[in-house]
């Protein structure tokens, strides 16, 4: 079985490094930001798995004595990290609105060519 | 009386924060901002109070919700993160009583319930990361500290549309950099099963062998280098101190990153430990050649910039260099030096800039070749720049100068090879920085005004405040006693608990 | 075996959908793709025993980011250009960055292990020994939440809050006239009409009115029922408020903003905005007047236990009604934004 045993944490790597790729090789403001909640879901993946105990539930008391609860800590972490998640893509796309209309591209080289062409 | 005192801690912090919402209700003119700059100043009197309490009689822990860490979330003020509050809310005050006349020319008077309600939450999000001692809760502030960051950067649009693009630049950066912090504690809870950075720091001996806890170091300082704009992380900066609104470029650059300089110390010395950091990991091998990288070529490249906020830039993130080279150093004296190039900077940067922003205010242009001949239009404003240039330089009689002693006492500390030629490193960007300063004092001075150039002076409200850093700055130049005495006491504390 | 195979076949599945998002051109399928991957990873925090994280990431990963990112394309375009840029560096740097993590994993403890340092820690132990004692409602993760680490949740409400001003600051400027473009008078205030034809539907507009008419009374009540059950089981005040703000923004959907905006007018979104988090923050103010630290709701009634029940709910309710109002401010930031591009004949 020693397969599984790391088995979720490798995938929480490769999810982040085609996000973090993503963000650093697209030059679309939007890709970037798409890259940006992937790398960020990948690591809630991180979480999540450590707090997984085997044969447990969900940590919500049952009348069960012999219930075995996985670890409430990282899920609360993880609520913490998704509502930050959502609030900085929403920030993000209104910036990205705001530039469509001040530079008609969202394309990142178009950008700096016309940011060095007004200096 | 006594229970004031006990809650000062999170009243410091919920003022701002609490004051926030508050302020988003308020609908625009100058109620906000007379708010706002209540707030802050009264964060600033806590602070003063708690500075003086924790160096009489040691550091205060405070339990949020009752609940006693490691269980709960934990405020440890200590001298350190005493002194950091003091400089964040000093700044934050001082820039905001010259706010009023500056910010109604830079964004809408009816946007203001919303732009200082940002305000606020930036303040108390720095102020957050400062106090708390959970490792968690050091992310959401940054979180509320960034988010807000983005935004008021973005507020300098109406003036340059490359506000915008700044802001999303930063904004993409400091995700990512905020993400690595929390994938390094993450592993750090993985390994030691919580979240109190004093509880990490006692189990840290026994683990301190593993992997995850050297890729969680990594990761933790890769993550701040990014927020502190720590030379090759630094692109953001420049254009985010270029274009955002002037206050916010002074109050960011005396507080933003000097936040995340404070959790690299925090890190290094109270979790990770000294002997650990500096001994089995490489931390000041790997450092120092970045923080002299940032030194030198960022002087060098800020002699090269035609637009004067962009020149301070570039210079701050050559400061930022020196702040790393002391932590790295790995001595009392390099720390000592380090959080006072921290105190010491923040005065100086935001004198210059909010100087900056007086000529922006009457020219409406930071452009060199629109500054020329400022000095004839503009003499107060002009002078007090020239003066906080000198102590950029490390001219005697300025604070400049006393980091820079203390600097160079901890690199010659060393007695090799290394230290002498640190020192050295240190005298040549110091002559860059000569040559960035007369730069300016070239173009203010000997070359004509354009034709039909506004004349005349700021306003007395953006003209006092300037002038407060600018004497602020000679004072604690000259009476050096109680911010090396803080900076001192902070040092000494941090080192005598990594033995 | 079954429960492994579920595992390995969803995670494929993730890994399929992340390199699809990397590679598709057309940004909308990459949203899409987005969202995919977003509900995969709630079914795999189920599988994973975090029922709470799996509702929150399928209503904000997969629903409200995704509506997000849509809206955002119908103002800015789908295409994504080919880029001349240099891929190299940008391959190398992640993969070092993966590489280390990779590296890491296998000194980490196993996956599931009881014995791991997180399992076995004091933190764990006390939040589902003591918390009955303690706090005594059924789902820990809401005692954890709203208690232990209320004050990590106060600077979450504070980040969405954040979050729904600065969308405020940013989308309601007047839209900047690029240097070329003839003067005209920016007028900010949208004629009436703009949206009249929508008041008399036609037939094609009638299966959805009716639909959303049975159907918003239930999300309704559904949100509320998330918020005040999250005591017991999944849910709280996040997760109502994003069913709340759902809601509300099918209703625009189907209606027009005109008749939301007239139902809920940005300064009560505004207003409430605020509110949720002066709530939450009230509590603490309180509790401190009360003579104990800030956010300890033991003291707000005549025992321990009680308090905390009534605290909780309280600040729930605070994150409830604040979540709602930010996804309504973020929602009209870029509604208003569309209408008010159509009107100056952009796009």
């Amino acid at each position: 079985m020693s397969f599984f045993d790391h088995y979720n944490y490798w995938i929480f790597v490769i999810l982040f490094v085609i996000g973090l790729y993503t963000i650093m090789s697209r030059t679309n403001l939007i890709k970037k930001m798409i890259g940006l909640s992937l790398f960020q879901i990948a690591v809630f993946l991180f979480y999540i798995t450590m707090g997984k105990i085997e044969g447990g539930t969900a940590p919500i008391f049952v009348d069960d004595p012999n219930a075995v609860y996985s670890n409430p800590l990282p899920h609360v972490l993880i609520l913490t990290a998704i509502v930050v998640g959502v609030a900085t893509t929403a920030l993000g796309l209104s910036l990205v609105v705001r530039i469509k209309e001040s530079f008609g591209t969202i394309d990142e080289e178009e950008i700096l060519r016309q940011e060095e062409d007004s200096k | 009386m006594s229970s004031i005192i006990s809650q000062a801690p999170i009243l410091a912090i919920i003022l701002p924060l609490l004051g926030s919402p508050l302020c988003a209700l308020l609908r625009g003119g100058v109620v906000p901002w007379a708010f706002t700059t209540i707030l802050s100043a009264l964060s600033f009197w806590i602070s003063i109070d708690l500075l003086f309490l924790v160096n009489q009689s040691g550091p205060i822990s405070y339990e949020l919700g009752g609940w006693a860490a490691p269980w709960g979330i934990e405020y440890v003020i200590d001298p350190l993160s005493a002194f950091v509050l003091l400089i964040i809310s000093g700044i934050s005050t001082g820039v905001l009583i010259y706010a009023r006349e500056s910010i109604c020319k830079e964004v809408a008077p009816s946007r203001h319930g919303l732009f200082f309600s940002a305000y606020l939450l930036s303040l108390a999000g720095m102020m957050g990361i400062t106090a708390t001692g959970d490792a968690f809760n050091i992310f959401v502030f940054l979180e509320i500290t960034s988010l807000s960051s983005y935004v008021l950067i973005s507020m300098g649009e109406k003036n340059d549309k490359r506000a915008l693009t700044a802001a999303f630049q930063y904004l993409i950066l400091g995700t990512i950099g905020a993400t690595f912090i929390l994938i390094g504690v993450g592993l750090l809870y993985l390994m030691t099963g919580t979240l109190n950075i004093a509880d990490i720091a006692s189990q840290f001996d026994s683990i301190e062998d593993t992997r995850p806890i050297r890729a969680a170091v990594g990761f933790l300082v890769v993550g701040i280098a990014i927020k502190l704009a720590m030379f090759p992380f630094h692109s953001w900066l420049p254009n985010a101190y270029s274009y955002a609104p002037t206050i916010i470029t002074a109050f960011f650059a005396g507080t933003a990153t000097k936040v995340s300089v404070y959790l690299l110390i925090r890190f290094i010395f109270t979790m990770f430990g000294w002997d650990f950091a500096f001994g089995d990991l490489p931390l000041t091998q790997l450092l120092i050649p970045f923080a002299v990288l940032a030194y030198l070529s960022m002087s060098v490249v800020a002699i090269f910039q035609d637009n004067l906020k962009r020149l301070l830039a570039f210079s701050s993130v050559a400061q930022l260099g020196y702040m790393t080279l002391g932590i790295a150093l790995a001595s009392e004296t390099g720390l000592t030096a380090g959080i006072l190039h921290i105190f010491n900077h923040a005065i100086v940067k935001t004198g210059l800039f909010l100087s900056v922003g007086a000529m922006f205010f009457v020219t409406g242009s930071t452009y060199l070749k629109d500054l020329a001949g400022i000095g004839q239009r503009m003499p107060l404003t002009t002078f007090g720049f020239v003066l906080g240039g000198l102590a950029l330089i490390g001219v005697p009689l300025t604070p400049g100068f006393i980091s820079k002693w203390y600097l160079v006492q901890a690199v010659l500390e060393r007695g090799d090879m290394l230290g002498y030629g640190l020192a050295i490193t240190m005298l040549i960007s110091s002559l860059f920085a000569v040559i960035y300063v007369w730069r300016v004092v070239e173009v203010a001075y000997f070359k004509p005004s354009p034709d039909n150039a506004p004349k005349g002076e700021a306003p007395m409200s953006l003209l006092i405040p300037s002038w407060l850093f600018i004497a602020a700055m000679f004072y604690f130049g000259i009476e050096t006693s109680m911010n090396v005495g803080f900076a001192e006491a902070a040092a000494a504390f941090l080192m005598g608990g990594a033995n | 075996m079954m429960e492994e195979f579920t595992n390995v076949f969803l995670m494929i599945l993730l890994v399929a959908g992340a390199l699809g998002v990397l590679y598709v051109r057309n940004l909308f399928v990459a949203t899409m793709l987005l969202a995919a991957v977003s509900f995969l990873m709630a079914l795999i925090f189920v599988i994973l025993d975090a029922v709470d994280v799996a509702f929150t990431e399928a209503a904000v990963g997969a629903g409200i980011s995704t509506v997000l990112f849509l809206g955002t394309l119908s103002l800015v375009g789908a295409e994504e250009k080919e880029s001349k840029k240099k891929t190299v560096l940008p391959l190398l740097v992640s993969l070092i960055v993966g590489g280390a993590l990779f590296y890491a994993t296998f000194d980490m403890p196993k996956v599931g292990h009881p014995d791991t340092p997180v399992q076995s820690s004091r933190l764990t132990e006390r939040f589902l020994q003591q918390s009955p004692n303690e706090i005594d409602v059924p789902n820990v993760v809401t005692a954890v939440l709203a208690s232990y680490r209320g004050y990590d949740t106060f600077g979450e409400v504070t980040v969405i809050f954040t979050a729904g001003i600065a969308v405020l600051l940013i989308l309601r400027q007047l839209r900047r006239r690029p240097e070329t473009e003839p003067l005209e008078d920016a007028q900010p205030e949208l004629p009436e009409t703009a949206s009249d034809q929508r008041v008399t539907p036609n037939i094609h507009d009638l299966v959805p009115h009716v639909v959303a008419k049975l159907l918003i009374p239930f999300i309704l009540l559904f949100g509320l029922y998330v918020q005040f059950h999250g005591d017991f089981g999944p849910g709280g005040g996040f997760q109502a408020g994003v069913i709340f703000a759902a809601g509300i923004i099918l209703y625009s959907l189907v209606f027009g903003m005109e008749y939301t905006q007239k139902l809920l007018p940005l300064w009560v979104v505004q207003l409430l905005l605020a509110l949720g988090v002066l709530l939450y923050g009230g509590v603490g103010v309180v509790s401190m007047l009360l003579g104990a630290n800030f956010l300890d709701y033991n003291v707000l009634a005549s025992n321990p236990i009680a308090g905390q029940h009534l605290g909780i709910l309280l600040v729930e309710l605070g994150v409830g009604i604040t979540v709602t109002a930010a996804m309504l401010s973020i929602f009209y930031g870029f509604a208003n934004r569309s209408e008010f591009n159509k009107q100056t004949g952009e796009n």
